[in-house]
């Protein structure tokens, strides 16, 4: 196909970018009509990390299938594992003790923490800054120890129960936490004063990739995207899940929805998460971690959707029980998936350095993308 | 003993033979010259990088990890040579060695120290600098366009584009000084910065020169040509072992080579109190060295649009307004009763 612009006549051609290349954070496949270095078209090209996730479940039992979850979004594991467990009490009417309550909290935010690290790290990574990753990962690095501490595991942790969490804090918790609660603002002002007030950054993500709040209504956008594009919703205030409604917290909301806004909303998300999490340590009321659940758990039948604020956006479970032990169908609808669709909205008329800006700050997680 | 012999009477007697012969052991000086100093930059753009990234960098091998770049080149050595299916050979195959060419014919004319230690001392040193310093243009063409790849095809059309553009505000901010100095040999430049550096008297071409030299050396935040996260590697994608050692070694000689131009143009060269003048040079030269990796490992990178206005519409303008000003400066200084200036 040739285009003539004046009199110079130039011709399209397509660059399949993935599903191994190094800023499309996993194996998620752009299929990119270029002119010169404009994109024309993209397309979206997924599935290369399907699982058959929701399949698995199926012959699993509803306890087994908990270090599943963990695989779906590995880097926000803790959150997706908060899920599912919540979907099963909801479905099998189990009260969870208030400690343990306290402790998913805990948990989940550090985990949103960690998870928003990696976004900020590797954006920057990807605008060329390779020495503000290595001081995210740093303080990335903080927050995965204290994860270590009390799940056992940095990346795919395993923590959260039906009807409860399998383990108590360690008493070395308290101190290491004070730490982060010192390091992580200092360390995030750090950056900020490095990249976020650079110019050359800055010319980078701002204007690129705009997400309006309409358009990201009309495509179901959600979490930081959203919010960044001006839109007021956060579930944890709006229909809030566990505990999260006796903390004091603030959902930012920035108005742009630029790659540079939707770069920013996560700094602000974490502090805000940080807060959480030493009001939840505060507040931490004594009692059992465990609510009495059988061993072979089997749901009354009856179907049941639960959605929590995942660290990507509404992270939803629909799950149907015939009343056997294991589920019938288990239906999982992550945020990546959706906020992905929005790429090939986006990217036309960007040139191929701004649509890699725009596709790291919609932060996907191609695991959960394909499940 | 015969052969030395032999060789000896051959060299006495024929003058051809022996320019052949002398020109060759140059040029083996050169290249060894060069490998260890890169081996030795490699090592020292990793501590670097690693002492601004809160990281220790390589500190096992040899005392400091001083021998862990002799080790990767053994294994770059080593390894097997590819020449994948569809590239167009020949342009591909010559690539590599176009660009180390290129690269040792610069370090040909370098100022290393006062009198016999500049080996060659051209007349227009300057001039055949920029020039030969050009000729890595056309190799990193060659390998964006020869791999027959479409990462390594914007990697060159970036290199040209950039490259290209960015040698007249860099050839330009040279012309202020050779005004000053009244001449283009190198020696010369360095004889006249005795009382004072050019970069005093020069600073806004010193600005200039920065800032096109890092474009030069396609490194960030001009590092657009090989930029890994959007083009994988670049023009350097497709190239196995030691053709990608040579892309390599090019680059780290290349930084070498301008922060010694930087120090012979602006910083008084080998010129110094006390110490010998090539220690002087490596001195000033590895000073320099360090500003650009801190100014690497510092910045993101631009984007490509506005790294072609940069310098379209601000550092050319600017440095036309530099040989304007230098032009009225010296007249003004002759008017008033001073000497020099050409």
């Amino acid at each position: 196909m040739t285009m003539e612009s004046d009199n110079l006549i130039t011709q399209e051609f397509n660059l399949n970018m993935g599903p191994y290349h190094p800023s499309t954070h996993g194996v998620f496949r752009a299929v990119l009509t270029l002119d010169g270095e404009v994109i024309v078209r993209q397309k979206n090209v997924l599935g290369y990390l399907h699982r058959g996730m929701e399949k698995i479940a199926e012959s699993k039992t509803y306890n087994q299938f908990i270090p599943y979850t963990a695989r779906l979004d590995y880097l926000a594991s803790a959150l997706n594992n908060m899920g599912y467990v919540q979907t099963v009490e909801k479905l099998a009417a189990i009260e969870v003790p208030e400690r343990a309550e306290h402790l998913r909290v805990i948990v989940a935010e550090l985990q949103r923490i960690a998870s928003h690290l990696l976004m900020v790290g590797s954006t920057a990574n990807d605008m060329g800054a390779m020495t503000a990753i290595v001081y995210y990962m740093t303080l990335r690095e903080k927050v995965l120890d204290l994860l270590e501490m009390i799940t056992g595991a940095r990346l795919t942790n395993n923590y959260m129960r039906i009807g409860g969490v399998i383990d108590d804090l360690p008493d070395e918790f308290y101190d290491k936490f004070k730490e982060l609660r010192k390091f992580l603002p200092e360390r995030l002002d750090m950056v900020n004063t490095l990249i976020v007030g650079n110019e050359i950054f800055a010319s980078r993500l701002k204007g690129i990739g705009v997400i309006t709040a309409e358009m990201a209504l009309d495509y179901g956008v959600t979490g930081p995207n959203l919010r960044a594009a001006g839109v007021d919703f956060d579930l944890r205030k709006k229909d809030p899940c566990s505990v999260y409604d006796r903390f004091d917290f603030e959902v930012p909301v920035l108005k742009n929805g630029d790659a540079f806004d939707r770069f920013l909303i996560r700094g602000l998300e974490m502090r805000q998460s940080l807060r959480i999490v030493e009001q939840a340590v505060e507040a931490l009321p004594e009692g059992p971690i465990m609510a009495k659940v059988p061993r072979q758990l089997k749901p009354p039948a009856g179907e049941v959707f639960h959605k929590i604020e995942g660290a990507r956006g509404v992270l939803a479970f629909h799950l149907v029980s015939d009343g056997g032990p294991k589920p019938y169908r288990l239906h999982i609808h992550g945020p990546s998936f959706v906020n992905i669709e929005i790429m090939p909205a986006i990217s036309p008329g960007l040139m191929l350095q701004d649509f890699l800006a725009a596709f790291a700050t919609i932060d996907v997680d191609m695991g959960e993308v394909d499940r | 003993m015969d052969f030395f012999v032999w060789l000896f009477e051959l060299l006495a007697g024929n003058s051809t033979i022996k320019i052949i012969f002398v020109g060759l052991v140059y040029f083996a000086c050169i290249a060894a010259f060069v490998t260890v100093l890169v081996i030795f930059l490699i090592w020292m753009e990793r501590r670097v990088a690693a002492s601004f990234q809160e990281r220790i960098g390589p500190n096992k091998y040899g005392p400091q990890g001083l021998m862990q770049p002799v080790y990767d080149a053994v294994k770059m050595v080593a390894k097997g040579i590819i020449t994948p299916k569809n590239v167009d050979k020949p342009v591909y195959n010559f690539a590599p060695m176009l660009i180390f060419v290129a690269t040792l014919l610069v370090f040909a004319a370098l100022p290393y120290g006062k009198g016999s230690l500049t080996v060659v001392n051209l007349n227009v040193g300057i001039l055949y600098i920029i020039a030969v310093s050009s000729i890595t243009t056309i190799a990193l063409l060659m390998a964006g366009w020869g791999s027959n790849n479409k990462y390594t095809l914007i990697g060159g059309m970036r290199t040209i584009a950039m490259v290209i553009s960015y040698e007249i505000p860099l050839a330009f901010s040279f012309l202020g000084i050779i005004m000053l100095a009244g001449s283009m040999n190198m020696t010369d430049i360095i004889n006249a910065q005795q009382d004072v550096w050019f970069v005093f008297l020069q600073p806004l071409a010193f600005i200039l020169f920065m800032i096109s030299m890092m474009a030069e050396l396609n490194r960030s935040p001009f590092d657009l040509p090989e930029a890994e996260s959007e083009l994988v590697a670049g023009y350097i994608t497709e190239y196995p072992a030691m053709k990608f050692g040579l892309f390599y070694l090019a680059e780290f000689a290349n930084v070498f080579s301008m922060s010694a131009i930087a120090v012979t143009v602006f910083f008084g060269g080998w010129q110094g109190p006390f110490l010998p003048s090539w220690l002087w040079f490596l001195i000033k030269t590895f000073l320099m060295v360090y500003v650009i990796m801190w100014i690497r490992w510092t910045l993101p990178r631009m984007r490509v649009d506005k790294m072609m206005k940069l310098n379209w519409q601000v550092l050319i303008p600017l440095s036309i307004l530099n040989i304007f000003l230098t032009g009225i400066g010296i007249k003004l200084y002759q008017y008033f009763g001073g000497t020099g200036g050409a």
